[in-house]
């Protein structure tokens, strides 16, 4: 392929002419290669966010509208009471999603760093609800807090004969079902990170602490999980993340009720947008999404970044 | 001497004596949390195996007087099921036909996308990326509308195709992200030689770092396929009817019934619907793992 | 006070005996060093001093008693470590003073200990500070800091100079052979770097897969190493070996390179163990400064003249590559001689500093 001297590069070998179309192709190919994908990027998820944020200022109703309106749509919104009872729901949700996943995840993490033969084993079967849809788990936790047959029925086969679990259908507790479905399925997640994090700690420094007289316990509480730092960040982020964006465990746990009780920003959406034909209405509570998860990701992305341009 | 002797024998038997206590502790909390994940697995397969008269007398933990599998014919094939109940058959190669090309799609793409941007970069390659990046981040909400009113002009709406174009193009940003992330690590002197060596973008895509890529195809694969298999979201927005996919189906199938409810069959569904994933998962879970932990952003 | 005992000590992993019946004895106040290459078993042998391993055959004994199921901070030893292993998150101060606060140590102890070891390791300044805002060289100091606030009986260094530059590295040493003399401590240090090995240790026990080759002060190792491995590992560089045959002619005992047999190296005056016998098969080993070229006025036993293959210059030395028949023999010569790749020069080889080896066993003969 190449003539000449075979240390200069084929390009410059003045024995094979190479023409300006090969060249410029050359050149330009990953360009050619990245843009499809890149104009697909930029077409399905920046113009049509551009879209939907667009339309929450319009009176689009069944169909879309393209006068500006203004606010109008926002301010609809934060006056429903139905809004406000999904957000609600996502804070609470949030919350205790957060707090008892990041306490499981660490403690399995932290257990099953202790050198066991069953690690193996034992992370496969915490982790494994994270393969499973999130209909499959709602479908399988609505069958076990089914109010008559499920949880309640166990419990009183067992001899209290006064316990009542109807969580599922209570109008107050109703959301509590889906924090119980969704920790079952994505603390495992975080046991995962965790597990990784502890295991890139140097062993030399758990050896260091040993020879230093600490116990186990003050170990991990005063030096190994302050290390971790990064990965509870991440932990966070990626949760709130799941959090915001649930919307399959609820359809299939509760359908967002009983009544709206249950409801969250995601199946307000879907509601609003397919089954009430009121798009600006569905657009602007998309756009809040939106803006909630961009304020909690880009400054997430900007200082991982950072660390990363700094190592 | 001797009292020293003794100090250093009874720091050795408190030690071990406090070593098997905790190791007792220890086992007992692990054992308990990997009941609280199997139990509902556990619940799922003993109920479909089930009649419905066991499950109304009986409770949910447990064991089945015999293994019934007609709950599971019902979930699979609907035989003996009045005409206009959903079951699973139909949809469940729906979903096939449409994660097969999305996944091969989306990988293919952002294996090249993740090669181009990280070894041939060239000006804006890195804002390409961050864009790519955000895109894994944003709640699809956000796009739902827009994408409906588009298939709906291109003509796809409510069929298998557009959900392979749906999930083709949100699957980008993964794969990008992914590949990206693997061939960072790779040193680029391999790709200077092979240039010295006259091999141009695409002979080096395919000789050099292809054969390499094992590992991360494999990561890739398998979290494409499990969050295409598992979506619900995009099938319950684009497609009704016939060409929905298999999560529509089941989440169709449990609540709708027109008879009596039929908890068995509803569980059997579950199971089937989740069976794929899960034995993926099984098979190879610690390729799972590191798409889970890859995903969460390292430069 | 403190000496330490290691006997009959064999430890697995798996499959793999990475110690084989280690026996070594250690005086109150000594510097003891384990020389050796990657995965002889030398940092091994030092984690289970230290507590941190466990044994499969042996004891380990301290102050003459058995340690073996005694907890790391039972042992009362403090070690420093290839990577300092300082506590990321804690400050310098909380880091150095940690293993004694884990102790229960009185505060006013504690703030003792921390002045004046601090101000004595130059890093009295830096207390506020965290261990990523530190230099490689001050976060080294820190972590003796925290060895040396436990007053240990035993202190246990496992490569602490590897991670840090040439110059950083030949300054630390300094520091630990004062502290050395200064503290009088017993003192065990792992290392594959036989200079550090040669400056620091009171002696030296040089390792290789699991077996103690020799264990002796640093001018005996230098001088009479115990084995061809000993010999070629301690030295730079490294010493010569020449394959040959013994010849012995009634009091006269001479070596017969296999490069070139006409040649007959006397050895008459080498120690040997056992009555050396003819056709024995034997490595001469001779070190470079031990061979220079004649002087004129010198008389010479056999001539060996060999042409010069290769000159380094190394600062204030040269290391001049001979061409011996073959082979290479490298020698170690001051600066100042006129000599050329290729000129022939005839050589004169000391004697008394050589080492025979039998070829098959490896050992000094």
């Amino acid at each position: 392929m190449i003539s000449g001297d075979p240390r200069v590069p084929s390009s410059r070998n003045s024995y094979c002419p190479r023409s300006d179309t090969m060249d410029w192709l050359q050149k330009n190919l990953p360009r050619m290669v990245v843009a499809p994908s890149f104009a697909a990027i930029l077409w399905f998820v920046y113009g049509f966010i551009l879209w939907t944020i667009y339309v929450s200022m319009t009176k689009s109703k069944l169909l879309p509208i393209y006068k500006f309106w203004g606010l109008g749509q926002h301010f609809r919104l934060w006056r429903m009471d139905r809004w406000y009872v999904a957000v609600e729901n996502l804070f609470i949700f949030t919350v205790l999603f957060l707090i008892i996943c990041i306490i499981i995840g660490v403690l399995l993490a932290v257990l099953l760093d202790q050198k066991i033969r069953a690690e193996g084993f034992l992370r496969t079967v915490y982790l494994y609800p994270m393969a499973l849809s999130f209909i499959v788990t709602g479908t399988a936790w609505k069958w076990i807090l089914n109010p008559t047959l499920g949880v309640q029925k166990l419990v009183r086969d067992w001899g209290f004969t006064e316990f009542t679990f109807d969580w599922l259908v209570s109008r107050d507790m109703s959301i509590y079902t889906i924090v119980i479905a969704g920790v079952w399925q994505s603390s495992g997640f975080v046991m995962a990170m965790f597990l990784a994090g502890l295991r890139s700690v140097d062993d030399e420094i758990i050896k260091a602490a040993k020879i230093d007289g600490a116990s186990l316990f003050s170990t991990y509480t005063t030096i190994i999980i302050p290390m971790l730092r990064p990965v509870f960040m991440s932990a966070v982020v990626i949760l709130c993340h799941i959090s915001i964006k649930s919307y399959d465990l609820i359809v299939a746990l509760t359908a967002g009720g009983p009544g709206t009780s249950s409801d969250m920003p995601a199946v307000f959406m879907t509601q609003m947008a397919f089954h009430r034909s009121e798009i600006g209405l569905a657009s602007a509570s998309a756009t809040i999404m939106f803006i909630t998860v961009t304020a909690i990701i880009i400054p997430y992305l900007y200082s991982e970044l950072r660390r990363d341009n700094a190592r | 001497m001797p009292a020293e002797a003794s100090h250093y024998e009874a720091l050795e038997s408190a030690a071990e004596r406090r070593r098997a206590i905790f190791r007792w502790i220890l086992f007992g909390i692990l054992g308990l949390f990997a009941l609280y994940y199997l139990i509902p697995l556990y619940v799922m397969i003993v109920t479909s195996l089930k009649d419905m008269d066991e499950i109304r007398s009986g409770n949910i933990i447990a064991l089945p007087s015999a293994f019934n599998f007609e709950a599971w014919a019902v979930a699979w094939g609907g035989r003996g099921y009045a005409a206009g109940d959903v079951f699973l058959r139909p949809f469940f190669w729906n979903s096939i036909q449409m994660v097969v090309p999305a996944v091969v799609v989306s990988t293919f793409l952002g294996a090249l996308n993740g090669y181009a941007l990280t070894k041939w970069r060239f000006p804006g390659s890195d804002w390409i990326f961050l864009l790519f990046l955000f895109g894994c981040f944003i709640p699809y909400q956000a796009i739902l509308l827009p994408m409906a009113r588009t298939l709906g002009i291109l003509g796809l709406s409510n069929s298998v195709n557009g959900l392979i174009l749906v999930h083709s193009v949100y699957g980008l940003s993964f794969t990008t992200l992914f590949f990206r992330n693997y061939y960072v690590s790779i040193p680029d002197e391999i790709i200077k030689a092979a240039k010295i060596d006259g091999a141009g973008f695409f002979k080096i895509f395919f000789m050099v770092i292809l054969p390499i890529s094992a590992p991360i195809i494999v990561v890739t694969v398998i979290w494409q396929f499990t969050n295409i298999w598992n979506d619900f979201l995009f099938g319950s927005s684009f497609s009704f009817g016939d060409s929905a996919p298999i999560q529509v189906a089941l989440n169709n199938m449990v609540l709708t019934s027109t008879s009596v409810k039929q908890y068995n069959v509803d569980m059997a569904a579950a199971i089937i619907a989740g069976l794929p994933t899960l034995i993926v998962y099984v098979l190879a879970g610690k390729y799972f793992i590191r798409g889970l932990t890859a995903g969460s952003v390292k430069g | 006070m403190a000496t330490l005992q290691v006997k009959n000590l064999t430890k697995n992993f798996g499959p793999t005996q990475v110690l084989k019946q280690i026996n070594i004895d250690i005086s109150d106040g000594e510097f003891l060093v384990l020389l050796g290459p990657s995965g002889c078993g030398k940092s091994t042998l030092l984690n289970i001093i230290a507590g941190l391993e466990t044994v499969n055959e042996g004891e380990v004994r301290i102050n003459d008693h058995v340690v073996n199921k005694v907890e790391p901070k039972d042992r009362n030893i403090a070690m420093v470590f290839q990577s300092y292993a300082l506590y990321p998150s804690m400050t310098v101060r909380d880091n150095i003073l940690f293993g004694l606060k884990q102790r229960k140590t009185p505060q006013e102890e504690m703030e003792n200990s921390l002045q004046h070891f601090s101000k004595m390791l130059k890093v009295d300044h830096l207390l506020q500070r965290k261990p990523g805002q530190l230099s490689g060289g001050q976060r080294q100091r820190v972590a003796m800091g925290r060895a040396l606030v436990r007053k240990p009986e035993v202190f246990l260094f496992d490569e602490p100079l590897s991670n840090l530059d040439a110059k950083l590295r030949v300054e630390m040493r300094h520091e630990i052979k004062k502290l050395h003399e200064q503290l009088g401590t017993t003192m065990i240090y792992v290392t594959h770097d036989q200079v550090e090995a040669m400056s620091l240790a009171t002696r030296i026990a040089v390792m290789d897969e699991g077996i103690v080759q020799q264990i002796d002060s640093p001018e005996v190792v230098y001088d009479r190493p115990e084995s061809v491995f000993v010999a070629d590992f301690v030295g730079s560089p490294s010493i010569n070996m020449i394959p040959g045959k013994l010849v012995v002619e009634g009091s006269l005992v001479a070596v017969v390179p296999d490069a070139q047999s006409s040649l007959k190296i006397p050895v008459s005056g080498y120690e040997f163990r056992e009555a050396p016998r003819s056709g024995t098969g034997v490595l001469l080993g001779v070190r470079p400064e031990c061979l220079m070229p004649q002087s004129s006025s010198e008389q010479t036993e056999f001539q060996l003249s060999l042409p010069v293959s290769l000159i380094e210059l190394t600062g204030h030395e040269q290391n001049i590559t001979f061409n011996f028949y073959g082979a290479e023999i490298v020698s170690r010569l001051p600066r100042g001689n006129q000599l050329k790749v290729g000129d022939v020069v005839p050589l004169n080889i000391d004697l008394g500093g050589v080492s025979i080896f039998d070829s098959t066993s490896r050992k000094r003969i």
